[in-house]
């Protein structure tokens, strides 16, 4: 393996297969799926039935029937994709040309571009389920993330109007705020697992039992009891600054239309405004992608073997771990639609005065007990 | 003078704000769980299931002119429901019966009879009007059409929406 490894040309291809396999056959879909699961979760949670209705029109193709599938309204992400596509473009006169085209790229892009660091399967056909297998994968995720937000502060600021503007403000000051915690937060992970590579800390959990069930390995020392408190603190302040990171309710600021129309999209259309959407979505596949490395052992199913034992393990562990990122998405929506928005100044006093000092604490307690038990 | 609001004294439980956000999540998990389960009554699903069995007595839809037992139009063009319609929707050209038949220069009959169903506000004023129990709102109330001569229902469609009417009368009815 490692010889091929060594032919330029076949990294190389391996690479775009993975690429193209994980953003056009994995992540794409499922953002549109979480869209259309956001609806419908959201509905029955509020005693309604939601989007059950549109099939696949097989009877423009010709076909006798159109095919409907079992829970109904599967097509919906379709027709809305097509929805997007061909409604008018506008962009206003009063606006910043460059930078409102340049935004909605700012927003998608970034989402993307910090998928490649993660590990979502272990070796499948003797190569590694990784875009990119950087040993800096969770310094390279929290840098590419935060470039997230000028997508949002340039929409706001281009649009050149009052609510678009107060959304992009309020998003730069909450990312600046969380980013602080999550970074907090994770180190914790660092300690234990003792690397910032993503696949490091995968195999380390695949070897100790995940972070948050150590028990996954068959035994539970005394040392990762203890450890289980820090690492269950990290694990809260992780997701909630993740919620905040990902502008999702309850701490979704930006947009909150209730008060600001719809915030920094304010004066998008069409897939610009679509892609605002993406962005946001895929988003949040990656916080979740990122929180099941981080905690809950990655593409790891206890107890199986993984890819090398052959092809159908490598599947497995690719379908185990997007299994996990689905769970944590519905947690996302099933969150959305439980609690209601923060004040700002709630959302500030959470961030800085609290999960800030949580997670600082957190790390001298991790710490603490690494020293106490080798 | 002023007046203030006191505070409530938090517990711990409540400060950390955890424990009630958990107790929100069993809540709306509760609910998904019982529209999953099919225990929430959810509501009807209109193309598929339909009004009609449930539709009651008093039931208004559109308006539709009735026959006798005997094949013959109970409508003699006395014009009351023109006359009385709010929105002006019917309009009736009456006309003289032949003078072969045994009504002749006894009553009228419409030679037509038009009723505007985008302007009919299913009130049943005409229904109420009417001396001789010619037009009835019956039960159909998806009235649609794809242009405006379609709405216009003429005399042949409203006879057909309508069907027969037997029995007396009210007004030659006793009991009545």
């Amino acid at each position: 393996m490692d010889f091929l490894n060594s032919i330029p040309w076949f990294l190389m291809a391996t690479s775009l297969a993975k690429t193209i396999f994980l953003v056009f056959l994995v992540v794409l879909p499922m953002v549109s799926y979480t869209v259309y699961a956001e609806r419908r979760v959201s509905a029955l949670i509020q005693d309604r039935l939601g989007p059950n209705r549109t099939g696949f029109p097989l009877t423009l193709l010709g076909f006798k029937k159109d095919f409907s599938p079992f829970l109904g309204g599967l097509g919906q992400p379709v027709a809305d994709a097509v929805k997007f596509l061909l409604k008018e473009d506008l962009t206003p006169g009063h606006v910043n040309k460059p930078y409102f085209w340049l935004a909605p790229c700012l927003a998608m892009m970034p989402a993307l571009v910090t998928l490649s660091a993660i590990p979502f399967g272990s070796e499948f056909m003797g190569v590694k389920m990784v875009i990119a297998d950087i040993n800096v994968g969770l310094l390279f995720m929290f840098a590419i993330s935060s470039v997230g937000v000028y997508g949002i502060v340039l929409a706001g600021w281009a649009s050149n109007s009052k609510y678009p503007f107060l959304g992009g403000i309020r998003s730069s000051s909450q990312m600046i705020s969380y980013e602080l915690c999550m970074g907090l937060s994770a180190v914790p992970v660092l300690l234990i697992a003792g690397s910032t590579g993503l696949s490091k800390i995968v195999d380390f959990q695949v070897r100790e039992g995940w972070l948050l069930a150590p028990f996954t390995d068959g035994n539970l020392s005394l040392r990762e009891l203890l450890l289980w408190v820090p690492v269950g603190v990290a694990f809260i302040t992780f997701t909630i600054s993740m919620f905040a990171e990902t502008n999702r309710l309850p701490f979704d600021l930006p947009e909150s239309e209730t008060e600001l129309v719809a915030g920094y999209h304010t004066e998008y259309s069409s897939m610009k405004f679509a892609l605002f959407f993406l962005g946001e979505y895929t988003a949040m596949i990656a916080g979740s992608a990122l929180i099941v490395v981080l905690f809950l052992g990655g593409w790891h199913v206890p107890f199986m073997p993984d890819g090398r034992a052959g092809w159908v393990w490598g599947l497995l562990n690719i379908g185990t771990f997007f299994a996990k990122v689905a769970g944590l998405l519905f947690f996302f929506i099933w969150v959305r639609w439980t609690l209601p928005r923060f004040r700002y100044d709630q959302l500030m006093k959470l961030g800085w005065l609290y999960l800030f000092e949580i997670a600082l604490v957190n790390i001298f307690l991790t710490a603490g007990i690494l020293a106490l038990c080798k | 003078m002023a007046y203030t609001v006191p505070r409530p004294k938090l517990t711990f439980a409540e400060k950390i704000y955890l424990p009630s956000i958990v107790a929100g999540l069993a809540i709306t998990w509760k609910h998904l769980k019982r529209m999953l389960t099919g225990q929430t009554k959810v509501v009807m699903q209109y193309p598929e299931e339909k009004w009609d069995a449930h539709m009651p007595e008093h039931y208004r839809g559109a308006p539709t002119l009735v026959t006798d037992e005997h094949g013959r139009e109970r409508c003699v063009a006395c014009q009351l429901c023109e006359f009385i319609c709010p929105p002006r929707a019917i309009r009736i050209t009456p006309g003289e019966l032949p003078t072969e038949s045994e009504f002749s220069k006894v009553e009228k009959y419409p030679a037509g009879f038009e009723i505007d169903m985008i302007r009919c506000i299913y009130c049943g004023m005409c229904e109420e009007v009417c001396p001789e129990q010619a037009i009835f709102l019956r039960k159909d109330y998806a009235i649609t059409g794809t242009s405006r001569a379609e709405m216009l229902h003429d005399k042949t469609k409203l006879y057909e929406m309508g069907g027969v009417f037997d029995g007396l009368i009210h007004k030659w009815n006793p009991d009545k």
